[in-house]
């Protein structure tokens, strides 16, 4: 079937299988590669994208059900060269260590931060019971969406 | 991993819907918002032929204040039940609890019709509809007709809905006292399905994961009714229950869960009224 | 002023978080342009003769190129015979009888193991194709765990006597230490099998290129991949080229490369085509190879006055379906048995058995996380028995710094350590004294949640083989940039930002100006790689190194250039300028330098190895809240003090210590691979895997400690896996003190809350 999504800003549109999983069309037909898949059962996260600007996990939604709407990868957050905040807080707060999971965990907590700008730690933690980091305790993730937090105000 | 091949329909309408699931019988699955079912075609535990999607049907996403009762239609996703400003005021069990489903990312795409239409008894809020009395409303190509909660979950992920049959809506009283509540979800991680979880309004108990269905703690109430303490209602709470055992917990740990957690569940219901 | 030391952000961060890495199967190389996709056909029996496969419906698929099966494997060198040694405590045979094929032929022994491959030109079509791959089986009784493996009635190797490759068990046991012990305590304890759990799962790509077999796989090490292809294979290595693009983490089970990757080598060898491969989770959780699985008997006696007068640990080592690194692991776990205490008597045994279940290999710690957990418990029943504060028994029983280099009785030679004073630091940051306070009144006021405080001192060897030691090679350019080519492979530990670190350090080339290379057998033929802690102490010495022999042709090149006697020559490591000792108007630049030399290059090529290990101590102090009402436990804090040495950069050593904690937390609470009895995983995906989440953690409070070591320059040993050694203990330790009043002396991991409440309903019973 057509299916047509703008990534990042840039329509995109493609005959793709049925079945198709959004994640796949993410990875193999627009080709932005930083969107993982770390699962088959929606539980590790690292396939997070925004999808009308809400977290969502790429591997759970079909293509077809992401047509006519809006995708936000990893590869679209930063503008003008300048890393979006929450990026910039992963860097300085050493947030990532092997990187797999880090793009969906940014995503989620764009999102997350959206929803509610100045989160506790526990709602940092609670927010992300979705995303798997095997490499950070998640403690400097945490710390990460905090320090941005604290920067957007 | 991803699914088996099928055939991809979008409907614009319920009617279409309807029409849609009609034409294709048995070999069609309404896809709401994907969470409960992607999954398991995923893992090739489902294979429908055919999927129709009704992701998109807005006219069955909304949260209406009707005097007694609040009308919730099936495809309000989890995250749009948990934000609601009506249902924090009137019915805070409801939006408490839908915001214990899944992770963020699932409650973005996950409808509260979905989850009571999958007919899971380890699902939230079936058991959490069954504690507010809430009435299911669907449609079929012979009508609308309405199904209380109670008699809806039939057996293991089977519900009264007929084949080709669409759940609408929800419809949840207003408690008598919105205050008396209590949602006690029992979990090793908060991304787990509940062990047991427990939801009580007033005096009505709903069970998670005690059973094949979701179910309410007939006995506990009965007690409560008939005007025992809340500790000895507890003792009961497992009677007439029956728990599988499975990796998480054996079905004895499961009956005592039980009882914990429905003298929690009712210690904080009366508390908070 | 040195920037070791420093806390210095990574340069790799700035890619991996606006484009995302570059994993294997996001390699989007021209030579990879079209490659076939490849899907294993696995098995579904623990233990079964296979009777038949049939692909005929499956070739009939819509873009199914070929279905492979070992029957197609002629083309391979015949199996290595038995190797020397089996047996009483030699190396583990991997030949004769106890062979692993690559595809299954007649028999198979777990659940998930390679029976056949499906090449298509797309993915989808390979999941749909594999399904229809008909096997048929004649199932054999499964053998399903280590105590069924050794009573043997059901052997998995034909041709063998039993299910025990290797062991190391005397001949008669010496009781008689024990007897003159005022207090004997015995216990059997599980260190259960558990999952590797890298996010990224298992990936290889294959493809000719320039004649060359070209193999890109996410490893700790490209260069014994290579070496373990060129022998699997019967190739010669450098008709090959191995290539580790961004790892997506490996915790011991990406070193070198496993069965099934060596199956996608041999598909493209075997097709002449590119192929791309990468596991789903499911196959992950069944494939890759997983960790720990040992069963132990502890015995440990002393007297009243918390004395520890001899220790015996027996382990049984489930290596799973094959003896692979799993056989060597129970030897480590017996040489690091006595931990932190100088004891009078320790006593060990290993067997190691073979079961119908996915192999066992290194995990975080590899060992040594076994080794300490059973002493940390053995010595909390110890001071549970003898009513003492289990602190204080620790105290009374370290090895004293005045000792080292120690000598155990199992035969390590510990360099140095403080074990007390890192205790006391851990006690003091943690507020022992208050904590012990408060949970008098939690017990005392008698509610449903019951504090627990657990401690655990430890000692771990990393880079066990320090002889083996590590390459780097430098290159200064006539541009003034510095090109880093390091045997060590990074999978998320900041190599490129550390070693880039130490050349500033010692030439003042600005980390800008420093590319590191790693991970490619053409460039960098030579090279260990990573694991058992090892990257820093040797890959970050060969660099230190490396820069020293560099800076020496520097100078001799500036001696020239400002014909001034080498003595006479300074280098400003703060500015990367060299002159003549006190005439700054003389000062040349690197790129002025090795623009001099001939090839306008300065090169060192350099291999840095130890005389011994190095070991590494901590102690962890776990806070824990228990429901007594339903066992669930949570984590409240986690205090601890690693000292792995001088901290080159503690934004890198902190992050290792943070992820190694929540691994160890996760052993100790949740985590644990389940068979039902007929060997089928009840753990293959993540929603039944129970990984650890954020929810489940709290921030970690880390207290700092830096005791050196003289067997390398930089003074360090390694830190990559401390965290998970002394975490679990600790928390174990917390659950069980925390119903500890109840009469509870024992609860295995993990700590599930069902677990809980049965020790505390069976203690109640009693």
């Amino acid at each position: 079937m057509k299916v047509s999504v703008r990534v990042n800003g840039h329509d995109m549109t493609a005959d793709v299988e049925d079945r198709m999983l959004l994640v796949h069309f993410l990875r193999d037909v627009a080709g932005l590669t930083a969107t993982n898949v770390g699962c088959d059962t929606t539980s590790c996260g690292a396939c997070t994208v925004l999808l009308d600007g809400e977290s969502v996990k790429s591997c759970t939604v079909l293509a077809a059900q992401a047509d006519g709407r809006a995708v936000t990868t990893v590869e679209g957050l930063a503008g003008n060269g300048e890393m979006h905040p929450v990026q910039r807080a992963f860097h300085e707060q050493h947030g990532l260590q092997c990187g797999f999971c880090t793009p969906g965990m940014v995503m989620a907590i764009v999102s997350l931060l959206r929803e509610n700008p100045h989160p506790t730690e526990e709602q940092v933690r609670a927010g992300l019971e979705g995303n798997l980091c095997r490499c950070t305790g998640y403690h400097n993730i945490v710390r990460a969406a905090l320090a941005a937090a604290e920067v957007a105000s | 991993m991803i699914p088996a091949s099928f055939a991809y329909h979008r409907a614009a309408s319920a009617d279409e819907a309807l029409s849609l699931a009609a034409e294709h019988g048995e070999d069609a699955k309404f896809l709401a918002g994907g969470h409960s079912l992607l999954p398991l075609m995923k893992l090739r535990f489902a294979a429908p032929e055919v999927i129709i999607d009704i992701g998109r049907l807005s006219e069955l996403s909304f949260i209406t204040d009707e005097g007694s009762a609040i009308r919730i239609g099936a495809l309000t996703r989890h995250h749009d039940v948990e934000h609601s400003e009506l249902l924090a005021r009137e019915i805070p069990l409801l939006a408490h609890a839908a915001g214990q489903v899944g992770d963020p990312q699932i409650r973005h795409r996950g409808t509260i019709g979905g989850s009571v239409a999958h007919g899971d008894p380890a699902s939230d809020l079936p058991a959490v509809l069954l504690a507010l009395d809430a009435t299911f409303v669907a449609r079929g190509r012979a009508g609308t007709r309405e199904i209380p909660a109670g008699e809806f979950f039939r057996s293991l992920f089977e519900t009264a809905l007929e084949p080709g049959e669409l759940l609408t809506e929800i419809v949840v009283p207003k408690p008598a006292n919105g205050a008396a509540w209590s949602f006690q979800k029992f979990t090793k991680r908060a991304i787990d399905w509940a062990i047991v979880g427990v939801a009580v309004q007033d005096d009505r108990i709903g069970l998670i994961n005690m059973g094949s269905v979701p179910l309410r703690a007939g006995r506990a109430e009965a007690a409560l009714a008939a005007g025992e303490p809340v500790a000895d209602a507890a003792a009961v709470a497992a009677e007439g229950t029956s728990p599988g055992s499975d990796i998480h917990a054996s079905r004895a740990y499961r009956e005592h869960l039980a009882r914990v957690l429905v003298g929690r569940a009712l210690e904080e219901a009366r508390s908070r009224s | 002023m040195s920037i070791l030391g420093t806390r210095v952000i990574r340069t790799e961060d700035p890619r991996l978080l606006t484009v995302g890495g570059v994993y294997v199967d996001d390699l989007r190389a021209p030579e990879l342009e079209g490659a076939a996709r490849l899907t294993f056909v696995r098995s579904t029996m623990a233990h079964a003769l296979i009777t038949g496969i049939d692909a005929s419906e499956a070739l009939r698929e819509p873009g199914v190129a070929a279905v492979l099966t070992a029957g197609d494997m002629d083309d391979l060198p015949p199996p290595p015979p038995e190797s020397e040694g089996g047996g009483e405590g030699g190396p583990v045979p991997v030949g004769g009888p106890w062979s692993e094929p690559l595809l299954a032929a007649d028999r198979v022994r777990f659940v998930g193991e390679p029976i056949a491959v499906v090449i298509t030109d797309g993915g989808y079509q390979g999941e749909d194709a594999a399904e229809l791959v008909s096997v048929d089986y004649e199932p054999l009784p499964a053998v399903v765990g280590a105590r069924a493996a050794v009573a043997g009635e059901s052997l998995l190797f034909p041709g063998t006597s039993s299910n025990v490759p290797v062991s190391r068990v005397p001949d008669s046991v010496d009781d008689s230490p024990f007897a003159g012990c005022d207090v004997v305590v015995e216990q059997d304890i599980v260190n259960q099998r558990v999952a590797c759990l890298p996010m990224e799962s298992r990936a290889t790509a294959a493809a000719y290129v320039n004649g060359k077999l070209t193999i890109w796989h996410s490893s700790q090490n490209a260069q014994l991949c290579r070496l373990i292809l060129a022998g699997a294979l019967g190739m010669a290595p450098d008709q090959m080229r191995v290539i580790v693009p961004d790892v997506g983490g490996g915790f011991g089970a990406k070193v070198g490369i496993d069965r099934d990757a060596i199956i996608v080598a041999w598909a493209c060898k075997h097709t002449g085509r590119a192929l791309r491969w990468a596991e789903t989770r499911s196959e992950n959780l069944v494939g890759m190879t997983q960790g720990r699985a040992q069963l132990h008997r502890v015995k440990i006696g002393g007297n009243r006055d918390g004395r520890i007068l001899a220790y015996r640990l027996d382990v049984i080592q489930d290596t799973g379906a094959y003896p692979r690194t799993g056989g060597f692991l129970p030897g480590l776990t017996c040489l690091m048995a006595p931990g932190v205490y100088d004891l009078p008597e320790v006593q060990t045994s290993f067997r190691v058995a073979v079961t119908n279940a996915t192999p066992v290999h290194a995990y975080r710690g590899a060992g040594r996380p076994e080794a300490t957990a059973a002493i940390e418990r053995a010595v909390d029943l110890f001071a549970a028995e003898i009513g003492m504060d289990p602190a204080e028994v620790r105290r009374r029983n370290f090895v004293a710094p005045d000792k080292f280099p120690f000598a155990t009785k199992t035969g390590a030679l510990y360099d140095s350590g403080e074990y007390g004073a890192a205790l006391d630091k851990v006690l003091a940051a943690a507020g022992y004294g208050e904590l012990r306070a408060e949970q008098k009144r939690r017990r005392e006021h008698g509610g449903p949640r019951q504090l627990g405080i657990g401690v655990s001192t430890y000692v771990e060897i990393t880079a066990a083989d320090a002889g083996a030691g590590e390459s780097a090679k430098l290159v200064v350019a006539d541009d003034g940039t510095a090109t880093v080519y390091t045997g060590s492979s990074a999978h998320g530990q900041g190599h490129h930002t550390a070693w880039a670190m130490l050349v500033q350090d010692e030439l003042g080339i600005p980390m800008d100006k420093v590319t590191v290379i790693h991970g490619d057998t053409d460039l960098i033929p030579d090279g260990v790689g990573t694991y058992a802690s090892r990257s820093l102490q040797l890959g970050g010495s060969a660099v230190h190194k490396a820069a020293i022999e560099v800076k020496d042709e520097g100078r001799h090149q500036a001696a020239e250039m400002l014909e001034a006697a080498e003595a006479d020559i300074v280098l400003d490591t703060d500015t990367g300028l060299w002159q003549v000792r006190g005439d700054p108007d003389t000062a040349l630049t690197w790129a002025q330098v090795a623009g001099h030399a001939s090839g306008g290059t300065l090169i060192a090529d350099v291999r840095f190895s130890a005389d011994r290990p190095t070991f590494p101590f901590g102690a962890h102090v776990a806070v824990v809240e228990v429901d007594t009402e339903t066992g669930k436990v949570t984590l409240l804090r986690h205090v601890t003090v690693d000292d792995a040495g001088p901290v080159l950069n503690p934004v890198l050593a902190e992050g290792q210590r943070h992820g190694g904690i929540a691994q160890g937390a996760a052993q100790a609470l949740l985590e644990e691979v389940l068979y039902d009895a007929d060997g089928n995983p009840l753990t293959s995906t993540l929603a039944d895997y129970a990984a650890i989440t954020a929810t489940e953690l709290p921030s970690f409070e880390l207290v700092s400690s830096e005791t050196p070591t003289t067997l390398n320059p930089l003074g360090v040993k390694g830190i990559g896996e401390a965290g998970t050694i002394g975490s679990t203990p600790a928390i174990q330790n917390a659950v069980v003190d925390a119903v500890a009043h109840l009469g509870v002396r024992h609860i295995d991991m993990p700590a599930t809350p069902e677990r809980v409440w049965a020790a505390i309903e069976e203690a109640r019973a009693q």
